[in-house]
């Protein structure tokens, strides 16, 4: 018996189950446990099955949430992964890094007022995870367009991307750079967060519907775009490179040893798995007292990374309030369980030296926050006089990413912003014909989500593009 | 995977592979480098292409082993294959007509000089190439850079082959040839050998080109690992490199830099003979 909206509205949201932040924090085993089939159900039951729902047209990729939701209640969870992957061909990766309190869950009526929304995210979660180890799924081709389509990158924008267009009939290759697939996914975001057998299988998957990918290709240097359209045959190309290009803060002492950009200490540790050396070939310093800066999830990721490598002492330096914080609440939350300390209102100036040329301290200034500036938080003002000194013999900066010129440099034709960024219109067509573009190329750095939302929205332009070109 | 179509021993712990790499051998230009990683566990090293063939689809590799990864590598022979190699990387050499132009190769930095010698004899230059090492084991390549330069010297430190004495001593008996006047320097080699060659071409104002071997994970700009400091600025060497102007590289740096991980690679070695120990067994 379907419950009445009353007795759903009853329903408390349930809490994702955890593993203890002392045990989590001494490893990389993944935080969250995820639900059972009972709490799954219960919390789908919340869903009070609203004829508008707000939930889908704040999804990037328009999930049918209500349909997955109700499924999941009543226990068909075929149904429910059916539904799920239909709009959504990384649920197993979305439903652990996507922002769905700024997202679904922030418009759910659930919400409203002292309410707590449908935990969407963790049922997403919780039907990849099934559909991953229960669905068989068959994949029958669909008629060939007879149309080639080139990827650049293989992190979320580009697989989308190329699951969308490998379903419409058209020849999906994807060039990745680096040896293994993932972008971002695999070199960034640590395995506590979004183990790698997850990214594994949902990239094989989208094998198995017919995407071909290629790695150790990087776009730029191997081919140019124009080779790839003049030469190798490709009707369309969709740049999806992301924003590998690190930002450093350029300040004294910046090139110690001991010092790393986030990308790189976390490709050492996510992509290489420098944290099980020497087991794994590739090394990584491991601080007795690290300094991480930046108050982003990837700054996140960094600190509770040090700290699984054994900081005594993990701190995370940033110079707004924690209510400035672009990192997740629960990303925040979880790194405070583990002991990260956090140092705010302060930024580094200068590191220093020890004899032998390894980072031995962070000198940092006290800052506090004055008139908002452009991006609507308040800008923060050093206060004279107030430096002073964190000891460390580990430093991540984790202040942001820009644009990677390798590949822009190399196809001159297509416009960029003053930030290097690529400039689309809204299908996602960049100035040069037949180059599309999304995720955080064009974006600047951005989340898993939106880069989907483009990679599909690109998607559909493409097949137009091409249909067009067909009727011509 | 990457098959290794034939391999040769140049030194002791010098050896020389071709392998198929067709995508890596259509674009590739003197001066540029891959990163290889030999399989799943493995870490991502840099290797300049010292050779590649478009139409056979094959690139050269010359190795030399000194960590794990280099020592494992160069225990492959043809037949074997290596899971990753990406590429080609970082800037091709401004192959320019200087007149004379010198090409000087420090131990296994004669693989990175070797296919500019080519380069720069193509474009009409008189090419005099210094290969030097330590002892003469350590010499390589003299054979294949007589096919591609005028002429070439081979330098030993202890005397025991050829000219007794650094390649920086030979330099600078080049230097002092009015005769033949040198239009420009390219070197590649252990960090105090490029040093001591720039230091002496600084004050003579001889464009002196260096190509550095910072530690890199990427290759792709990415990172930032491989960042070296040029005049003020600081630049990747994997994406602005790996050649700069020799007279602007903060050398000390970079030597400093490249010792960052020596403990974990002694770790590394002393697991790995270990390992093989126990094979032997």
């Amino acid at each position: 018996m379907a419950l009445t909206p009353k007795e759903r509205m009853k329903i408390q949201r349930q809490d994702m189950p955890e593993r203890e932040p002392g045990v989590r924090n001494q490893d990389f085993k993944e935080v969250n446990v995820g639900f059972d089939l009972k709490l799954a159900q219960l919390e789908a039951e919340r869903c009070i099955q609203c004829k508008e729902a707000k939930c889908i047209d704040d999804c990037p990729v328009e999930i049918d949430i209500p349909l997955f939701l109700e499924h999941i209640a009543n226990g068909d969870l075929k149904s429910a992964a059916e539904v799920l992957l239909k709009d959504n061909a990384l649920p197993g990766i979305t439903g652990r890094v996507c922002p769905q309190e700024e997202q679904c869950e922030k418009v759910c009526v659930r919400g409203k007022g002292k309410g707590c929304p449908v935990a969407i995210g963790h049922l997403e979660r919780f039907i990849a995870d099934w559909a991953r180890e229960n669905l068989d799924e068959k994949f029958t081709p669909p008629e060939p367009t007879g149309y080639k389509v080139a990827i650049v990158g293989s992190g979320p924008a580009g697989l989308t991307t190329a699951g969308e267009l490998t379903k419409k009939g058209h020849d999906v290759t994807v060039f990745e750079a680096l040896h293994t697939p993932g972008g971002v996914l695999t070199y960034g975001i640590p395995e506590f967060r979004l183990p790698n057998e997850i990214i594994d299988a949902e990239v094989d998957r989208l094998r198995r519907m017919g995407v071909k990918i290629i790695c150790n290709v990087v776009i730029g240097r191997t081919f140019t775009i124009d080779e790839l359209m003049n030469e190798e045959g490709f009707h369309a190309v969709f740049v999806a490179n992301g924003a590998g290009l690190p930002v450093f803060m350029n300040i004294p002492g910046e090139n110690l040893k001991g010092v790393y950009s986030a990308n790189e200490y976390l490709t050492r540790s996510n992509l290489m798995r420098a944290y099980r050396f020497p087991d794994y070939d590739t090394p990584i310093i491991h601080g007795e007292k690290a300094v991480v800066i930046g108050g982003g999830n990837t700054a996140m990721d960094s600190v509770r990374t040090a700290k699984r490598l054994g900081a005594k002492q993990a701190t995370l330096v940033y110079r707004r309030s924690r209510a400035e914080m672009p990192a997740r609440n629960e990303e925040i939350h979880h790194a405070e369980e583990e002991g990260i300390i956090f140092k705010l209102l302060c930024s580094p100036v200068r590191f220093l030296s020890s004899e032998d040329g390894w980072v031995c301290g962070c000198e940092c200034i006290e800052m506090e926050l004055g008139e908002p500036d452009a991006s609507g938080r308040r800008r923060p003002v050093p206060i004279k006089g107030s430096e002073f000194i964190i000891e460390c013999d580990l430093v991540v900066e984790a202040i942001g990413t820009g644009a990677n010129p390798l590949l822009t440099s190399t196809t001159p034709d297509i416009e960029l912003n003053r930030w290097g960024n690529i400039i689309v219109d809204e299908k996602g067509m960049t100035s040069k014909a037949g180059v599309f573009a999304g995720g955080d190329i064009t974006r600047g750095g951005a989340t898993v989500i939106l880069a989907m939302g483009d990679g599909k929205k690109a998607a559909a332009a493409i097949d137009r593009y091409l249909c067009e070109k067909a009727a011509k | 995977m990457f098959r290794i179509l034939d391999a040769k021993q140049l030194a002791s712990d010098v050896k020389w592979f071709r392998i198929e790499a067709p995508l890596v051998a259509k674009h590739r230009k003197p001066g540029q480098f891959v990163i290889i990683c030999l399989d799943e566990t493995g870490e991502r090293i840099p290797l300049t292409v010292a050779d590649s063939d478009p139409e056979k689809g094959t690139i050269e590799l010359i190795v030399k082993a000194i960590g794990k990864t280099t020592m494992v590598l160069c225990r492959k022979e043809k037949g074997d294959s290596i899971a990753h190699v990406m590429g080609p990387l970082g800037r091709p050499t401004d192959i320019e007509k200087v007149g004379h132009a010198v090409v000087v190769g420090g131990g296994v930095g004669t693989a990175v000089i070797y296919p500019l010698a080519q380069a720069l004899r193509e474009a009409g230059n008189y090419v005099s190439a210094i290969t030097g090492g330590r002892t003469k084991d350590l010499v390589v390549l003299e054979e294949e850079l007589e096919k591609v330069s005028d002429v070439v010297y081979a330098t030993t430190d202890d005397g025991s082959y050829g000219f007794k004495g650094t390649v920086a001593d030979k330099l600078v008996e080049l230097l002092e040839d009015k005769e033949r006047p040198i239009g420009a320097i390219y070197c590649a080699g252990p960090v105090p050998m490029m040093r001591a060659i720039a230091e002496l071409t600084k004050p003579r104002g001889i464009k002196t080109i260096v190509s550095l071997n910072p530690i890199m994970v990427d290759g792709t700009g990415m990172c930032g690992g491989c960042r070296v400091t040029i005049g003020e600025e600081t630049k990747f060497a994997c994406v602005d490199g790996p050649e700069f102007d020799g007279h602007e590289v903060n050398f000390d740096e970079l030597w400093d830099r490249l010792s960052a991980y020596h403990k974990q690679e002694r770790v590394s070695l002393e697991r790995m003979e270990h390992e093989c120990e126990l094979d032997a067994q």
